[in-house]
């Protein structure tokens, strides 16, 4: 069928906290983990000045490099204790903050390989379709040859998918529009 | 030998049925949105799988939003059921809907909603379900109220209740409103009017259906959604010679 058109998107608005949160949502593995961090981070809108009113999810594979899902070509693998899904609520501050392990390297399937990454959505009042991201981590090698940092010429651009190494984890702020604004995809 | 990291296909992007990032008309939007262009992101396994989430997000009364309180909510009770399918018009099972809505006079029950409408001690606004084998999915809630805002002079929203959804893949993940037919205010909206294709934007209004409609109980409303669907294998003819 070459039908394309799909229900289209709205804003989450600013009502969506009974709705969308939950209480184990923050976690995409357990407290406890082994490996375990904490990925915080801030919004901000063009004025510099924070979201209060966003969600923001991640998924991402586990720390070998698997999803448990049946697209994965190379079969589904479960591992337990592992959402890999992870949504939180900015608070006053914009502050959000999401608690998981580093995933693996992820082939493409042409010979190349992705740096270990968390594919990242942004909802918000404003916002009439989602925005996504990814945050890479700043201490791998693998981030050189990474073909989706790489195909970003400007360095300042690239660095928006960096999250930066904090104690007890990662800060990876997110700049919706102006001098800092985060590179987002269209997928 | 089949590749093992090929992927089996990715998802069709979709951008005509969906608003612009950039719409003036909706005041917050302004600062809340990239003014550069976005980059394309191949799809991968990141992007073809996602969360499947399902039967364990959900609690026994969370499809009925009538239900779990002392007493009956006020307002119209309404049955809202449909499918939820992919662009190929496959039905698309397992998968997690959330949703949240005003109560019959227009207020959320949400600290930052400063409407001076009655708060209803017997109504929480938030439901949650799976589809079944077929895609189907039902909620029994109660007609949604419109509500003031700020937005522009006089400015309404239409009567709606909010909608999100995984899908099976990041790709196909959607937050968006279902709307009720013949609404009045549809014409001052923008944040319906935000979607310019009028297919599209009808593609959000639920139609009313007697066949769904339960005798002298509840009014019955249908709408099915539709997430991305699918591209077929990427790289078929370079990957022929392995």
């Amino acid at each position: 069928m070459s039908e394309s058109w799909t229900t289209p998107s709205q804003t989450v608005g600013p009502f969506f906290r009974h709705g969308l949160l939950w209480e184990d949502g923050p976690y995409a593995v357990p407290e406890g983990t082994p490996g375990g961090f904490w990925l915080t981070g801030a919004v901000f809108d063009g004025a510099g000045a924070p979201v209060p009113d966003a969600v923001v999810e991640t998924w991402q594979a586990d720390p070998d490099g698997r999803f448990d899902h049946p697209d994965d070509p190379r079969g589904a693998v479960a591992r337990p204790g592992f959402r890999g899904f992870a949504r939180s609520a900015t608070d006053p501050e914009g502050r959000f903050r999401v608690f998981t392990v580093k995933p693996g390297p992820l082939p493409t399937g042409d010979g190349a390989t992705e740096a270990p990454h968390l594919d990242v959505s942004v909802f918000c009042r404003g916002m009439l379709v989602r925005l996504v991201t990814r945050a890479y981590f700043p201490d791998e090698e693998a981030n050189a040859a990474d073909p989706v940092l790489t195909s970003i010429d400007d360095p300042a651009a690239r660095a928006t998918l960096v999250a930066a190494g904090v104690p007890g984890g990662y800060r990876f702020d997110i700049h919706l529009q102006g001098e800092h604004e985060t590179v987002f995809f269209d997928l | 030998m089949p590749n093992p990291t090929r992927l089996p296909h990715t998802y069709r992007r979709d951008a005509p049925s969906h608003p612009p990032l950039d719409f003036p008309g909706y005041r917050s939007n302004a600062l809340r949105v990239p003014h550069r262009p976005l980059v394309l992101l191949p799809q991968r396994l990141t992007e073809i799988t996602g969360p499947l989430l399902g039967e364990e997000r959900v609690g026994a009364h969370d499809a009925d939003l009538t239900a779990g309180h002392a007493d009956e909510p006020q307002g119209q009770r309404i049955i809202v059921s449909g499918r939820v399918l992919d662009g190929d018009g496959r039905p698309v099972a397992g998968t997690l809907l959330e949703v949240w809505q005003a109560n019959a006079g227009g207020r959320y029950r949400h600290d930052g909603d400063r409407h001076p409408a009655p708060l209803d001690p017997n109504f929480t606004g938030v439901g949650r379900t799976v589809t079944d084998a077929e895609g189907r999915y039902s909620f029994t809630t109660i007609q949604p109220g419109a509500y003031p805002w700020r937005n522009h002079d006089n400015a309404w929203r239409p009567a709606h209740i909010h909608f999100s959804l995984f899908g099976t893949a990041f790709t196909q993940r959607l937050i968006t409103q279902m709307y009720f037919p013949g609404d009045p205010l549809f014409a001052q909206d923008p944040i319906y009017n935000s979607v310019r294709d009028p297919r599209a934007r009808e593609a959000m209004v639920a139609r009313f259906d007697l066949g769904t409609t339960v005798p002298e109980w509840a009014l019955g409303y249908r709408w099915d959604i539709v997430l991305r669907g699918k591209n077929p294998t990427p790289l078929e003819e370079e990957d022929d010679d392995e």
